[in-house]
């Protein structure tokens, strides 16, 4: 099939059998790849109200139709999941070269079912497919893994892993590739070690067939091109994520000390120059891309000597700025721990942020804590709750579940600062006053996360008091930026470089063969957007308008320092902005999507059972 | 396009393997990194960087070839796949690793300094 490796690998843990199935290529034409796949393939197949650690639960690895393609950023994978974070839909992407190997070896799609009795990986060598003990790697870190893996195999399989955390099934594990490149968010990793999956190893050899060589030469050539002469790019590739540091800072959208604040006086010292400067030892990209946004750093102090990819943005962000830690070491020392552990840096540096709050205001102790003191500002503090989370010890094993969890078992008014949206941690950026990235963070589909619609350079451009006009943009983002998860490239060429959108038609139809206009594939996203949220009408029972509320630190606390000093979100304004959305999107007022929606999306499937349930 | 030689830099290459990509198309019309004509190694979690094997058309190959399917043409090592029996003593006397085999094909192939890898590297880690 064109566009595509034509396989889908089912492999069932529990009884050890996989089977090659060929790709439908109904589900091909109809929901592309990556998250699209990942949105059918959890609804049909994943039963109701199971548990997402149980051996019911799925985890999906899937690569997309522009994947391994000779296409820039074509390097992007999906690991998909009911999530053990949220209790609903579950995905994460990750770059890396995993999704092309995959596709090499003939693979689209690959559904773990079941549960493995003792630790296994999965060996894929083409068409050679075997399942193998993990024993000697289960208990290692993450980067370990890969690395004895690599050198056991060869240096050509490409390798995903699990650490510690995804074996000890935390809700903010993640899965490692790549030495430094994860699915992060929404506990994909703890889905992979209720499996007793510890690793999963690629190498592919074949060809991925397109439909029109001509024109698939010579629409990417027009992309790389673009990519080749924009001055953008050089910009990008100086200093990777972390460039933004400057101008997030500057608009006081830079989460400080657990979102009180959106402004670290001493940004200077985390900012993407400095980074270059100072640990940076080289840039490294994932599979065909020009722009090599990862940075790849060595530390070298007098009391550690480590290797670690990034600190990216998000982790200068969550790890550094919103614990008050400004020193880059120490922030590249605690993303290295992370890494290794196999925790997502993002959710951890969230954690971390609530349970320093929680600590200054007397809701835990020094008790919780095993005797250390813990304070914003204070690396020692990060790393030690990084530990504590990673091992399950002392507070660790409350706060390992998630803020959410861990605010609701503490209570004591801890609920209203911790800063999450249905259950998954908030990432990096501060929004007490930026409506379009709240209403971002309110409605992505797996929980507060910024990559559904990084709309925060929206508010900054017609005005930030403004709401009108704030609902249309993040639901066009939220389907351009998911339509790129879905294909299975990298939308940083777009958002960062400027490469047309336009230029994506030509090459995605020469390579399938399909004959869609970009609003077609914009269709395709939407109808991707509204079987997710269908996912949670069916899995969370009371699931409706207040799960898209924004914590109450957005609300009551005014912003303490920086450009936005004393900014709040009324509880007026984020109405207003969920009417206007749920009436864009063809919701009802409660935020569940109409039938007469389903229907113009193909979706008529999902209505009866969601009928039977009284959902509508 | 044709390139008079070929030289690498290690420390400009990001591991992208659009090089392969090129190379592949050139040479095969087909989209397969595995058939390009070119090595890119990661060297981690430490020192920390990429390698770049390319063929500098030292001769070696076609010295160690018995039935002189690999020729000289115009200062480049190309391959007579009908002369070729795949007996791979070629692989071995490459002292860069750059004469490859690919599970689909019954003949070697090698790097005839088409040139496309620098056209496209997108940092200048290949060049002429």
């Amino acid at each position: 099939m064109n566009g595509y490796g034509g396989s889908v690998l089912r492999v069932n843990l529990s009884t050890g059998k996989i089977k090659k199935q060929t790709l439908d290529p109904w589900m091909a034409e109809s929901y592309f790849g990556g998250r699209g796949f990942a949105s059918y393939i959890l609804y049909k197949e994943v039963p109701a109200g199971i548990d997402p650690l149980g051996e019911e639960n799925k985890l999906l690895l899937i690569s997309g139709p522009l994947t391994g393609m000779f296409v820039p950023g074509g390097g992007k994978a999906t690991f998909a999941s009911k999530s053990p974070a949220t209790g609903s839909y579950g995905d994460s992407n990750v770059g890396g070269m995993i999704g092309a190997e995959m596709k090499y070896a003939g693979y689209d799609l690959i559904i773990f079912e079941g549960n493995a009795p003792k630790p296994t990986y999965l060996f894929i060598d083409d068409d050679k497919v075997e399942l193998r003990s993990a024993e000697p790697q289960w208990g290692k870190g993450a980067i370990t893994c890969e690395k004895e893996l690599k050198e056991e195999l060869g240096e050509e399989f490409q390798i995903a892993t699990i650490g510690p955390a995804g074996e000890r099934l935390i809700n903010i594990a993640c899965i490692h590739h790549d030495w430094g490149r994860q699915a992060g968010r929404t506990g994909v990793g703890a889905v992979m070690g209720s499996k007793n999956l510890k690793a999963i190893a690629v190498h592919g050899t074949k060809s991925v067939p397109v439909a029109d060589l001509k024109s698939y030469r010579k629409a990417y050539n027009k992309m790389f091109k673009f990519l080749k002469e924009s001055p953008a790019r050089k910009v990008w590739v100086d200093y990777g994520t972390p460039g933004v540091v400057e101008w997030v800072n500057e608009i006081g959208a830079f989460p400080t000390r657990n979102f009180t604040s959106g402004f670290l006086k001493s940004w200077e010292k985390v900012s993407g120059p400095t980074m270059k400067k100072e640990i940076v030892i080289t840039d490294k990209c994932c599979f065909a891309c020009p722009t090599a946004c990862g940075k790849y750093s060595h530390v070298k102090t007098e009391s550690r000597d480590f290797y670690v990819e990034g600190p990216e943005y998000e982790t200068i962000a969550m790890i550094g700025s919103n614990n008050g830690v400004d020193d880059l070491r120490d922030i590249a020392y605690a993303n290295y721990l992370c890494d290794e552990m196999g925790l997502d840096t993002i959710s951890a540096g969230n954690i971390a942020a609530f349970a320093i709050e929680c600590f200054n205001k007397g809701i835990i102790t020094e008790e919780d804590t095993g005797g250390v003191s813990l304070k914003f500002g204070d690396p020692e503090s990060v790393f030690h709750l990084i530990e504590l989370m990673g091992k399950q010890e002392k507070i660790g094993e409350l706060l390992s579940h998630g803020v959410k969890y861990a605010a609701e078992q503490l209570g004591q008014g801890s609920e209203k600062f911790a800063c999450h949206v249905k259950g998954l941690e908030i990432s990096g950026y501060e929004f007490h006053r930026a409506p379009a990235m709240a209403l971002a963070y309110m409605t992505a589909d797996i929980g507060a996360h910024h990559n559904r619609a990084w709309a925060i350079t929206y508010d900054i451009e017609v005005g930030r008091d403004k709401i009108e006009g704030k609902a249309e943009r993040v639901i066009l983002l939220q389907h351009i930026r998911p339509l790129f998860d879905i294909m299975g490239a990298c939308r940083l060429q777009w958002v960062e470089v400027g490469l047309p959108l336009e230029t994506y038609p030509p090459v995605f139809n020469a390579i399938t063969g399909f004959d869609l206009s970009w609003e077609d594939m914009l269709k395709t996203a939407e109808r991707v957007w509204n079987l997710t949220r269908c996912f949670w009408v069916r899995e969370v029972p009371d699931f409706g308008r207040p799960w898209d509320m924004p914590p109450a630190r957005f609300l009551e606390d005014p912003v303490t320092e920086g450009p936005t000093k004393g900014a709040k979100m009324s509880p007026e304004e984020v109405e207003q902005l969920l009417d206007n959305y749920y009436r864009l999107r063809g919701w009802n007022s409660n935020g569940i999507p109409t039938e007469d929606k389903l229907k113009e999306l193909g979706l008529e499937w999902v209505v009866e059972g969601l009928k039977k349930r009284g959902r509508f | 396009m044709t390139i008079k030689s070929l030289h690498t830099n290690d420390a400009l290459c990001t591991g992208c393997h659009i090089c392969q990509l090129a190379c592949a198309m050139c040479h095969f019309r087909e989209t397969n990194p595995k058939k390009g004509a070119l090595r890119i190694t990661g060297k981690f979690p430490s020192p920390g960087h990429f390698h770049i094997d390319v063929c500098n058309q030292c001769g070696d190959c076609a010295a160690a070839c018995p039935t002189e399917a690999i020729y000289k043409d115009n200062g480049v090592y190309k391959v007579d796949e009908e002369k070729c029996d795949y007996c791979l003593l070629c692989v071995d006397a490459c002292p860069y690793g750059v004469i490859f085999t690919h599970p689909s094909m019954n003949v070697i192939f090698k790097c005839d300094y088409c040139g496309l890898c620098v056209h496209y590297c997108p940092t200048g880690a290949i060049f002429e």
